[in-house]
């Protein structure tokens, strides 16, 4: 079966859901979205499973540009890493779409979510598939502009409409470094063929690569949400949760981590850009996890979160444990997504009310949802047997192992006071929002079964998810990506017992000190610390003050000096100084014959003189 | 030939001048025009002295050009002035300033 | 002929061109200026006698004096003219800037004249400026040009009749 089908049928949903959504019945439309990417899924799964194709599998499509030596050929590629993504794309993808069936069964502008919806899974496939960096970077692309459209969904509300354009210009900054880096790949390297790259690039002078892939991290740390560029973030959560879940949990700000790995020939060989891309991560996983706690709406809590977690995955791509941190993108696939359904569930349920001061005591009355939700709390907080326990356990680990008692040690350390604050601040939601006393009197009703289905399923991934990379289970996901990094198994220094202890024995004491410091809904007033934490580390006054601040008196500016005096003036002075010379030469014209006739005659006197000069 | 050419030609050159003179200071239309005459004349001068000077048959050849020219732009210019100044209580060219910028 | 008399008939027809050029030019009325113009005709002719062009002498009198100038007096006459002068000028400067000009064209004119190498006078013939002298030019190397200047005679008699029409609204 044909590779491109599985981006051919979303892109086929798009468009059906897109021209004709308005004339089918509002169900159908979910179904039609749904469906597309139940196909892709399919084909994901046969084309992963085909023993006899090559590996990797080079799907050509057409040569792109031609242009001397530089030859940029469009195709698709399929092997171990773009295995990975395209079933969590698809099956996730998947899941999340049939859970939006029951959630915009409302809304009359569905058909145009599902539309987008396709688009975007259309659109990270071409990413994840793209055998170029350049197909890649056109994934890149539309993933943001999704990203754009579906966060400003309701556009009828301004901070929905003002949070979709924040991540695109956010989003565009960090794309500014990917382009840079890319054209120096091309100049140094000639070609942005992955095959090619990976050929070429033990041949590239070092303080070019060093820049070519800090540009490039620049652009992840823009789609990845990763300091400086995280804080379009946040407020996507305007859009509805079940795009949270999927674009800004699961796939598109995993994009970042993906690009990482697939470029992994040029990232191994720049020692100071893994330094910086570990220290990055680390700082970012630490810094999210405290603004977590402090946030009253659930879903921005899962955003940090969200944030904070990338950056576990970018601490391991730094260290060059890159299988871990592709094993830990699917399983916080799995179990974020659960947490952002959930918070879908129970918004669903409020009416809307995301605030976990409104909610509580929702219990007895969601008991599913309440289910799911602590499902994936413990798989975030990382304890065993759930899926996050494994990969995030492996990450530390593999920090630590590679440290050798460098300034990696720090990173570690980060890491593991992250993984504490985590287990606090998602015990401090789970008992907000679902805890007595409740603090509304509404009486909610339990989600519809179209949207509990894909939470059903989700909570199975999250719980047994971790055999992917668990060593019981003989770790079949990492082994794989192992052998595609061509890494040479670092744990064959077998990791000291207290170490992977360390991991549950944290997340448990986070679930305690949670617990114990927000029984009975307590809100705690943690003072000028608190104060610091919710401005986002200061961060927050200082990019509205510097950036925004700045820009916006550039803007001005321009508006005002530049257009008016400058440029206006600029062209009507042209035609100002137009009209002013007519008029003076008009003066010429006095009508008078006698006044014409002296001009002749200076005029021929002049040239007698001349003529007699020469 | 006892008076030298360029005598001619200095009396030719001043009769010139009184006509540029004429064309430049003069406000009635046919006084402008008779100057421009006299100038013209002034020029056929020219060419008969050089004719004579040389010995050449063009100079006067000229002249009867010229004259000819002359005749023709006297009919044309005069019909124009009877034309324009027939219906003005006026002869002063200074009035006829209907193209003034 | 005798270089005395050519001085003596060389002076009154200078005499007469310059008394009637400052006619032209200064007369009050228009009647004035057309018979100064007619002295200037004569003596000029009288000039291109001594010149050695008789046939051009004889045009001048018969277009010129004959024709031209009686055009002018019949349309003096027919418009009335009055000098038109009577108000001041409405261009202020005019006359200032026209003897400036004139008095500095003169000195050109001189100075390109005081550049011109004198040559001797050539010697000529009998029959030279005479009419078959000219007419033979005229007829053979310069037919062109002759044929062409009838050719803007018949437009200018045209155009005369065209403009003198009376304009019908």
């Amino acid at each position: 079966m044909p590779l491109v089908l599985i981006i051919a049928f979303p892109l086929l949903g798009w468009l059906l859901n897109g021209l004709l959504g308005g004339y089918l019945p509002r169900r159908m439309v979910g179904v039609v979205g749904s469906a597309a990417v139940g196909f892709s899924f399919l084909i994901a799964l046969n084309a992963v499973q085909q023993p006899e194709r090559a590996e990797p599998w080079v799907v050509p499509l057409y040569t792109w540009i031609a242009a001397g030596d530089f030859v940029v050929r469009a195709g698709l590629l399929l092997d171990r890493l773009s295995s990975t993504m395209i079933l969590v794309v698809t099956g996730v993808g998947f899941l999340i779409h049939v859970y939006s069936i029951g959630y915009m069964a409302e809304d009359p502008a569905a058909p145009r979510y599902f539309s987008y919806l396709n688009l975007f899974v259309a659109s990270m496939l071409l990413l994840v598939l793209g055998d170029s960096l350049l197909v890649l970077f056109v994934g890149w692309e539309l993933v943001g502009l999704c990203s754009y459209l579906l966060i400003g969904f309701w556009f009828e509300r301004d901070r929905a409409a003002s949070a979709g354009r924040k991540a695109f210009v956010v989003n565009r900054i960090g794309d500014a470094g990917f382009l840079l880096g890319m054209i120096l790949l091309a100049v140094t390297a000639g070609t942005l063929d992955i095959g090619r790259i990976g050929e070429r690039a033990a041949s590239i002078a070092p303080p070019a690569l060093t820049a070519i892939t800090l540009l490039l991290f620049i652009g992840a740390t823009g789609k990845s949400a990763q300091l400086p560029l995280y804080t379009w973030l946040p407020d996507a959560m305007e859009g509805p949760t079940p795009v949270s879940a999927l674009i800004h949990a699961a796939t598109m700000v995993t994009a970042g981590v993906y690009m990482i790995a697939r470029l992994h020939p040029l990232f191994m060989r720049a020692e100071l850009t893994q330094m910086v891309v570990a220290a990055v991560g680390a700082a970012t996983a630490f810094f999210a996890a405290t603004i977590a706690l402090v946030q009253w709406d659930l879903k921005r809590v899962l955003a940090y979160s969200t944030i904070s977690q990338l950056g576990y995955m970018f601490l391991a791509m730094g260290v060059a444990a890159m299988p871990a941190g592709m094993f830990h993108l699917t399983t916080h696939a799995f179990f974020k997504a659960l947490l952002f359904l959930a918070a879908g569930s129970v918004m669903h349920a409020m009416h809307g009310a995301i605030d976990m001061r409104r909610l509580g005591g929702l219990g007895r009355p969601l008991r599913f949802t309440m289910w799911s939700f602590l499902i994936g709390a413990l798989a975030l907080a990382g304890v065993p047997p759930f899926a996050g326990f494994f990969s995030k356990d492996l990450i530390l680990e593999q920090a630590f192992l590679r440290a050798d008692g460098g300034a990696v040690l720090l990173l570690w350390m980060a890491g593991v006071l992250t993984s504490l604050v985590t287990a606090v601040y998602i015990t401090r939601a789970a008992i907000m929002t679902f805890a007595p006393p409740s603090a509304h009197h509404v009486a909610p009703h339990e989600a519809p079964p179209s949207m509990w289905w894909p939470m059903a399923a989700l909570a199975v991934l999250s719980i047994g998810g971790g055999a992917l990379g668990a060593q019981s289970a003989g770790r079949p996901m990492v082994q794989g990506l192992q052998e595609f990094f061509g890494l040479t198994a670092h744990e064959g220094a077998a990791a000291p017992l207290w170490l992977a202890l360390l991991t549950p024995a944290v997340a448990l004491l986070g679930i305690a000190v949670g617990y114990f410091a927000y029984r009975g809904r307590r809100q705690i007033n943690l003072g000028r610390v608190g104060t610091f934490l919710e401005l986002e580390w200061y961060l927050e006054p200082l990019y509205d003050r510097v950036i925004a601040g700045n820009a916006k008196r550039v803007g001005h500016m321009l508006a005002t000096t530049v257009e008016l005096r400058v440029i206006d003036g600029a062209v009507n002075g042209i035609g100002l100084a137009a009209a002013r010379a007519g008029a003076s030469l008009r003066r010429l014209q006095t009508g008078y014959v006698r006044n014409y006739a002296a001009a002749i005659l200076a005029g021929t006197v002049l040239l007698i003189g001349w003529w007699l000069l020469r | 030939m006892s008076v030298p050419i360029p005598y001619y030609l200095a009396l030719s050159a001043l009769l010139f001048t009184m006509g540029v003179v004429g064309v430049l200071v003069r406000r009635n239309a046919l006084v402008i025009f008779m100057s421009i005459e006299l100038m013209l004349n002034s020029v056929n001068l020219t060419f008969v002295a050089f004719a004579r000077q040389f010995g050449t048959v063009e100079g006067q050849v000229m002249v009867f050009f010229v004259m000819v020219i002359a005749a023709v732009e006297v009919v044309v210019g005069l019909s124009i002035i009877i034309a324009i100044f027939r219906t003005r209580d006026t002869m002063d060219i200074d009035d006829v300033d209907l193209l003034r910028g | 002929m005798s270089a005395l008399i050519e001085i003596i008939i060389f002076s009154a027809a200078a005499a007469g061109a310059l008394a009637g050029g400052v006619g032209v030019v200064a007369s009050a009325q228009p009647v004035r200026s057309a018979l100064s113009l007619l002295l200037v005709l004569g003596s000029l002719a009288v000039m291109y006698l001594l010149l050695a062009a008789p046939f051009v002498a004889t045009l001048q009198v018969i277009i010129y004096a004959g024709a031209i100038v009686v055009l002018f007096l019949f349309v003096i006459m027919l418009l009335h003219a009055r000098s038109g002068e009577e108000r001041p000028s409405k261009l202020r400067g005019q006359r200032v800037a026209a003897f400036v000009l004139s008095a500095a064209f003169y000195a050109a004119i001189l100075a390109v004249l005081r550049t011109v190498r004198s040559a001797p006078v050539s010697t000529i013939g009998s029959e030279f400026g005479s009419a078959q002298f000219v007419g033979g030019a005229l007829f053979t190397t310069y037919v062109l040009p002759f044929e062409l200047a009838s050719m803007v005679l018949i437009v200018g008699i045209i155009a005369a009749v065209v403009i003198g029409r009376p304009f019908v609204r």
